[in-house]
């Protein structure tokens, strides 16, 4: 297992888990929301080929209204 | 006469912003009543699994209008970058409000952080809407990152004071003949709006002034036509000032010297 953080919150996540995956697991459809680890936008496609090492930060950003 | 702005023409020179509406329906209302073919959108950091887009989202969305989404909340020229980057993916567009501040009691946007973003940005394809203050030398240096259309404040954002420096926002007007010019943030009420198009500026972004009016439909209204009659008027040329009184029906003297 590896410890890392989403949005924030501390998570466990097994060895080898991808964002992919990890998005899946969120419960998200995958084009509902953007990522990014560590600060670095990592797009859509490239989800799958991102695996999520210890202490990696994951953010997902969802659409609202702005100014 | 339409705006043509970052390769599409517009009819309408009014940005609306979708922020802090009673209620999906007032804003959908809202967005009716302005007329606007442009609304601002954001990004919000999810803070729990679950939960997509609310309602609001969704009626922005079939309302047809062209989105621009914001870097609102950004405080680096990175975090904007990869925000932007997100933006693109979530909302099919390539365009940007580039937000940076770089002071927490103004909002002032961060010139630095900020032409540094846009540098980034345009060399990545984006069409950048930066929003920036009104100081000529940062204006020409967003120019300079690629930037096309630029946004300077009318106030800090939400206060509603109007135009607090409208003689940097003519200089800017002067010295940018070419560049589209949209004032953004600050508006307060529909004579801020005229007053901005009268300067010869293309269009206003605005947002809390019909937010939170007491009944924002008939505000968005209020401010469509604002900005038409200050469009129409700096077309039509306003008179020049006089100091005196000059006489205005064309009598011939006294008429009657009793």
């Amino acid at each position: 297992m590896k410890q890392i953080t989403v949005n924030g919150e501390p998570r466990d996540v097994a060895e080898g888990t991808t964002l992919a995956q990890l998005v899946e697991a969120l419960g998200q459809a995958p084009q509902a929301l953007a990522t990014a680890v560590n600060g670095e936008f990592i797009a859509r496609d490239a989800r799958a080929t991102v695996h999520l090492a210890e202490g990696d930060a994951v953010f997902t950003f969802q659409p609202i209204t702005g100014g | 006469m339409a705006l043509r702005i970052a390769g599409i023409e517009l009819e309408s020179r009014f940005f609306l912003g979708t922020a802090g509406y009673p209620s999906p329906q007032v804003l959908q209302d809202a967005i009716v009543s302005s007329g606007t073919q442009v609304v601002t959108v954001g990004l919000k950091r999810q803070l729990a699994a679950g939960g997509g887009p609310g309602d609001f989202y969704k009626l922005i969305r079939e309302s047809g209008a062209h989105l621009l989404p914001n870097t609102a909340g950004c405080r680096s020229a990175r975090e904007a970058v990869t925000l932007a980057r997100m933006a693109r993916e979530l909302f099919g567009t390539n365009w940007i409000k580039l937000e940076v501040v770089g002071d927490e009691y103004t909002l002032q946007p961060d010139p630095f952080e900020l032409v540094d973003a846009a540098r980034t940005l345009a060399r990545d394809g984006f069409e950048v809407f930066p929003y920036c203050t009104d100081d000529l030398v940062t204006c020409q240096r967003l120019l300079d990152a690629g930037c096309r259309i630029l946004m300077p404040w009318g106030a800090p954002i939400g206060s509603g004071q109007g135009l607090l420096n409208p003689t940097a926002l003519r200089t800017l007007r002067a010295r940018l003949p070419d560049v589209p010019l949209v004032v953004d943030a600050g508006i307060g009420s529909p004579k801020d709006a005229v007053q901005a198009m009268e300067l010869g500026y293309d269009a206003v972004l605005l947002n809390s002034a019909v937010a939170q009016a007491h009944d924002p439909v008939v505000m968005a209204r209020a401010f469509r036509l604002a900005i038409e009659s200050g469009r129409l008027a700096y077309e039509a040329g306003v008179m020049a000032k006089q100091e005196m009184a000059v006489p205005t029906t064309p009598v011939t003297g006294r008429p009657f010297v009793l």
